[in-house]
């Protein structure tokens, strides 16, 4: 136990926190909105994530980008890798609905199947990239960790006076990208259109395809903005820890869907409160303790939650958003 | 593949064997259990092709067939949990580490605990608790985890008892891998007990070289827990399990108390798994945190699933076919996980129900489809 670690660093430690957090919040949106309307645990979701970090690398390979850029090649190969990642991580999402979980759907086979199935695609995804993909073309495909070129150079922005606390253009970047793709989605679904659609789904499927809104499209369109969502986490990650890895997705698909339940499953906004929140327990907890605990710290807070308040902080409510 | 299945059930195996005489029963039976005792033998030739031992890189055929039983015995508690009591438990792996570990931390003279007793109490640099002390240990340390895992999450949606269950696999790995005084971290514990026995050829019976010996221990275990475990199928608490999986809330109201008997699948399929990793740590006579992964939690869950869960035979057909294969087919070692992952989706997508289902459970699904199909029609 060592409260002085914590207290001296906590502004630090609050920092790590939030970085963390805020790609725990983004992925965990996946989750969340494939389980406000389907009430189904996607766990191919983590490996959305691990597509997008290799898509990141493929983009980065391709136009040559590499850390020491230019101003004008970091920002276009920033954008660039940010596009293809979404674009990526959004068609494995809808793949993984296609092959696994719609010819289910049409047989009306119970949720364990669901489960059973997210988890074979998870691992057939894990192999490719650890596998398949290294027979056929080599490295950097296979089961060891790949460096992604820093092309975002990490550098001291400012400093909050006072504290003595230095934020870089990283940290910044990616708290406010998921802070804001994060506004985008919540407007997305409580104000247009095909976001009513999709809360009258997650809030009694029948009555809304009485109503004209065709389920398939919106269990789609769910699909691609989960995926998207974890194409964004997939950047602002590697732009962080400059890494990825075949089986990088599953950690961190745990932590997001126990961000996810923290927050209240279903909830667009719990997603941001129970990611954040996850974040700074762990980043806090691994300082007063022991780092080699943090996944258990993650889960331990899981089950606390779930027994005093099962439906997380700010409960479920895909559907009951904003009628 | 489902073309195969409707020609096997063309033959009516299961009606026919159901108005055969119970003297032909038995008697089948008492075949096919002398038949499995003398598979490390098996030296047939159109037969042995079924070997794994054939090429040079192949594995101990005893050595597989011993993991194979083992395997089935986790198969036969977890079929409890998921195919009985429709729990999805994707932590099984938890409990079969707490039992290969209890039998390594209280029975070797490697482990910390063991040497700290022997300070604190001076006893010799041999001593350790008996074999036959551990395995009640190991079974009631997994029985307990079961109940201190399940009496909070199992009050929850079935979905939340899925992932906190795969977070208590990973936290008993992990726990076992940073507690270096207790199970010696990451290096693991070396000198597991065997169970005792006479000294042949100068050697323990249970050694590391006559499998046989240990596939011939764990296969008189499986028919055991095999025969209990149908006996409790048909009781009163297997009929409380089979209302509460089909309807919890009519079982509620027809005065099943869900939770009581769904804590008790939990721990009973705990036990079992427990059982499962004693045998399995005392045949390696080594632990190490690695060897329970989650993946292997995946396994044992897939077993149950691909076989067929709530019928007894396709969980052990589960766990023969994923045991096996992999085993059989060593020289495709790296692509192992690959085709697993794409047998898992294939087999679910094809045969939701598994390849042999329970007669009830094929029922359910039955029904399960008609109502998707009419829901589809009505829209």
């Amino acid at each position: 136990m060592d409260f002085d670690a914590l207290i001296s660093g906590l502004d630090r430690h609050t920092l790590d926190g939030i970085t963390r957090g805020s790609i725990y919040a983004l992925v965990a949106l996946g989750y969340t909105m494939v389980y406000g309307v389907m009430k189904l645990i996607n766990f191919a979701h983590s490996e959305v994530f691990m597509v997008g970090t290799w898509t990141v690398l493929g983009v980065y390979t391709a136009i040559g980008a590499t850390s020491g850029s230019g101003l004008a090649m970091v920002i276009g190969a920033t954008l660039l890798a940010l596009i293809a990642a979404m674009l990526a991580s959004a068609g494995t999402a809808l793949a993984v609905e296609r092959i696994a979980y719609r010819p289910l759907r049409k047989k009306g086979a119970p949720a364990l199947i669901f489960l059973i199935t997210g988890i074979g695609c998870s691992m057939v995804l894990v192999e490719v990239f650890g596998q398949v993909l290294r027979v056929f073309f080599g490295r950097p495909f296979g089961r060891v960790t790949v460096n992604i070129p820093a092309v975002l150079e990490t550098k001291t922005v400012f400093t909050i006076p006072g504290v003595d606390l230095a934020v870089s253009n990283t940290r910044i970047l990616i708290i406010v990208g998921a802070i804001v793709m994060m506004l985008a989605l919540d407007a997305f679904v409580n104000r247009s259109r095909l976001g009513r659609g999709v809360r009258a789904v997650a809030q009694d499927p029948d009555t809304a395809s009485l109503m004209g809104v065709n389920q398939e499209r919106v269990i789609m369109l769910v699909f691609v903005l989960g995926g998207a969502m974890a194409g964004v986490a997939a950047l602002l990650y590697t732009v962080q820890y400059d890494i990825t890895k075949f089986d990088i997705g599953f950690i961190i698909g745990l932590k997001a869907f126990t961000a996810a339940v923290l927050g209240g499953i279903g909830n667009l906004r719990g997603a941001l409160v129970g990611g954040l929140f996850l974040g700074i327990v762990e980043v806090y907890a691994s300082a007063v303790w022991d780092s080699s605990w943090t996944n258990v710290y993650a889960f331990v807070v899981l089950v606390v939650v779930l027994m005093f308040r099962p439906t997380g902080i700010l409960g479920e409510s895909l559907g009951k958003a904003r009628a | 593949m489902s073309q195969i299945l409707d020609a096997v059930r063309g033959l009516a195996l299961g009606e026919r064997w159901n108005h055969a005489p119970k003297v032909v029963r038995w008697a089948v039976m008492l075949l096919v259990i002398a038949f499995a005792f003398y598979l490390p033998y098996l030296n047939i030739l159109p037969f042995a092709y079924i070997r794994t031992d054939l090429t040079a890189s192949g594995s101990d055929w005893a050595s597989v067939l011993f993991l194979i039983v083992v395997y089935m015995i986790v198969a036969v508690g977890l079929n409890v949990v998921i195919g009985l009591a429709g729990l999805l438990d994707l932590g099984y792996v938890g409990f079969y580490a707490l039992g290969a570990y209890s039998v390594a931390i209280f029975g070797s003279t490697n482990s910390p605990v063991v040497q700290a007793l022997q300070s604190r109490f001076g006893l010799s640099e041999d001593w350790a608790v008996p074999f036959a002390v551990c395995i009640p240990i190991a079974i009631l340390v997994s029985l307990v985890a079961g109940v201190i895992l399940g009496a909070p999450t199992l009050r929850l949606r079935g979905d939340y008892l899925a992932i906190v269950t795969l977070g208590f696999g990973e936290i008993i790995r992990i726990t076992f891998r940073n507690l270096d005084g207790i199970s010696n971290g990451a290096a693991g514990i070396t000198g597991v007990p065997v169970p005792p026995g006479p000294e042949t050829d100068g050697r323990a019976f249970f050694n590391t070289i006559d499998a046989e010996r240990w596939y011939w221990l764990a296969l008189a275990i499986l028919i055991l827990l095999i025969f209990l475990a149908r006996r409790l199928e048909h009781s009163r608490v297997g009929r409380a399990w089979l209302a509460i999986r089909e309807d919890e809330d009519a079982a509620a109201v027809m005065g099943v108390a869900g939770f009581k008997f769904k804590l008790w699948a939990f721990a009973i399929g705990a036990t079992l798994g427990g059982l499962a990793g004693l045998l399995f740590g005392s045949k390696q006579q080594y632990v190490e945190p690695n060897a329970f992964m989650v993946n292997l939690s995946f396994l044992f869950v897939a077993m149950v699933v691909i076989g067929g869960s709530g019928n007894i035979f396709g969980a052990l057909l589960g766990a023969f076919l994923l045991t096996y294969l992999p085993e059989r087919f060593r020289e495709f070692v790296d692509w192992r996980p690959f085709a697993f992952g794409v047998a898992l989706v294939a087999v679910m997508i094809l045969r939701p129900q598994g390849l042999v289902p329970s007669r009830r459970r094929a029922r359910e699904f039955e029904d399960r489809r008609h109502e998707a199909e009419e829901a589809a029609a009505d829209v």
